[in-house]
């Protein structure tokens, strides 16, 4: 029978919430790896049983888990993280620069195809592939070496490679981001790079309005029938390109808040899109203390907020870039989980809103599966 | 005979009660016990040292006899204590957060 396995990395711990394809009652497993934070967890699109996870804390530092059987066990496997020559500096906070040093794993994305082959985005930026399953791990390093490495400066949560997004149409083409350099694209299989930001404003941040690199972009999705048609949750700003990221323009339309970090796009509409308005940079939050997903049907610019089921009164969690993700059943699912220890699910495209769980450590990513 | 007691969270990602007990070919050492425990248990490899740099992690410390010798060469002889298997050598989360 058909169901969800949803995956939630958490500030201190991993869980697997499953339900079958009603979605109304869920088995929540878990806490795995307990007391580690756990930045993100997704399955292989071919293999499901297969799931990598990014485990990590500032003592220990970085453990990559792999589960073959769904999450039942997990098998650590390589965590050496080197990047290619020497690494060179970025700017720091204060314009200086400053040497490239890794911290963290933020975003592990399963080939499409082979469930051996794995990308891993970490702080500090760049790109990581691994073709055996996890264990070694080599730097994509024509990213970092494209040119404008040396100029890219930390966003406030660190310089973080946080969005990798596979095109099912050509193993070639790949699109990241990262904050706050913005989306890079490579044809190549990731051997050259090159800025992908045209159409970007970052005037509160940026002087140069057409400046090439600089953008704090925080979340990147796309549909996998329509890999071209991509939306962009930027610091502020939502943002959609039509051509893979050769060009950028804005949607946020009748957004009460354009502010915001998760982004996503229903499994079977590409024009429906969801994201979580959140106040503004400096109040991380929800406006007037309302949980809102706003849904666009129309690939954009005008939205209509879904609150059915979601707190209405003061509620001041966040929705972080990770922590978003549908599912494919006919009847799209939708998912987030928030900075309280919430994991909202939707079984009807949005419309209405339950909590799975309600007191999880603070979500950091949500991922769903959808099993045969 | 080489006993180490570890952290928490490295006794459950080793699956390893409180106390272990490693061999150490050579003089022990902060370096050569450290060898010792990853060849042991692998999944430790690069939780106490930086994988790259083989550096102890800024906030891993080594206790033993009562001292903090986080601070002392890695390849200083540990105290006769820990060689004879008297006392063990500490892997310390440092304390921090608030």
């Amino acid at each position: 029978m058909a169901g969800v396995r949803v995956l939630v990395g958490t500030r201190k711990g991993a869980f697997v919430l499953s339900s079958d394809a009603k979605r109304e009652n869920w088995d929540v497993a878990g806490p795995h790896f307990a007391g580690w934070e756990m930045y993100h967890l997704k399955g292989s699109p071919v293999e499901p049983e297969r799931i990598y996870a990014s485990q990590s804390n500032g003592w220990f530092g970085q453990l990559i888990q792999r589960s073959d059987d769904g999450g039942a066990t997990w098998q650590p496997v390589g965590n050496q993280f080197q990047y290619e020559g020497v690494p060179g500096t970025h700017q720091w906070y204060d314009g200086t620069p400053h040497p490239w040093e890794f911290a963290r794993v933020w975003h592990l994305e399963p080939s499409l195809t082979d469930p051996d082959t794995v990308y891993a985005g970490v702080e500090d930026a760049a790109l990581f592939r691994s073709t055996d399953g996890g264990h070694s791990w080599q730097e994509l390093a024509g990213l970092r070496g494209h040119g404008s490495g040396s100029s890219w400066q930390p966003g406030a949560g660190g310089m973080c490679l946080h969005t990798i997004v596979l095109d099912p149409r050509d193993p070639g083409r790949i699109v990241i981001a990262i904050s706050a350099a913005g989306v890079f694209r490579s044809d190549d299989g990731g051997e050259t790079w090159r800025p992908a930001n045209r159409g970007l404003r970052s005037g509160e941040s940026i002087p140069d309005e057409d400046a090439e690199v600089g953008h704090c972009v925080h979340h990147v999705a796309r549909h996998a029938g329509r890999p071209d048609v991509l939306y962009m949750q930027k610091h502020w700003d939502v943002m959609r390109s039509d051509d893979g990221a050769e060009s950028w323009v804005e949607v946020s339309g009748d957004l009460p808040t354009d502010f915001g970090f998760a982004i996503d796009v229903h499994a079977h509409e590409p024009d429906t899109v969801y994201v979580v308005p959140i106040k503004s940079d400096s109040e991380h939050f929800p406006l007037d203390g309302q949980l809102r997903v706003y849904r666009s049907r129309v690939g954009g610019n005008e939205w209509e907020p879904l609150t059915k089921g979601l707190p209405q009164a003061n509620c001041y969690v966040n929705v972080l870039r990770d922590a978003m993700a549908v599912d494919s059943l006919d009847d799209c699912g939708v998912y987030f989980g928030t900075t309280g220890g919430q994991v909202y699910a939707s079984a009807d495209s949005g419309d209405s809103w339950a909590p799975i769980v309600r007191d999880l450590p603070a979500v950091l990513s949500v991922e769903v599966q959808t099993l045969p | 005979m080489i006993r180490v007691v570890l952290p928490v969270h490295l006794r459950d990602l080793a699956h390893v009660n409180r106390e272990v007990q490693v061999d150490v070919v050579g003089e022990p050492t902060q370096q050569s016990v450290i060898d010792a425990l990853e060849a042991s248990y692998p999944m430790l490899k690069g939780t106490i040292r930086d994988p790259i740099t083989q550096r102890r992690r800024a906030f891993v410390r080594f206790f033993a006899c009562e001292e903090d010798l986080s601070h002392d060469p890695p390849d200083a002889p540990l105290p006769e204590a820990v060689v004879t298997g008297a006392e063990p050598f500490f892997v310390v989360g440092a304390m921090a957060g608030g």
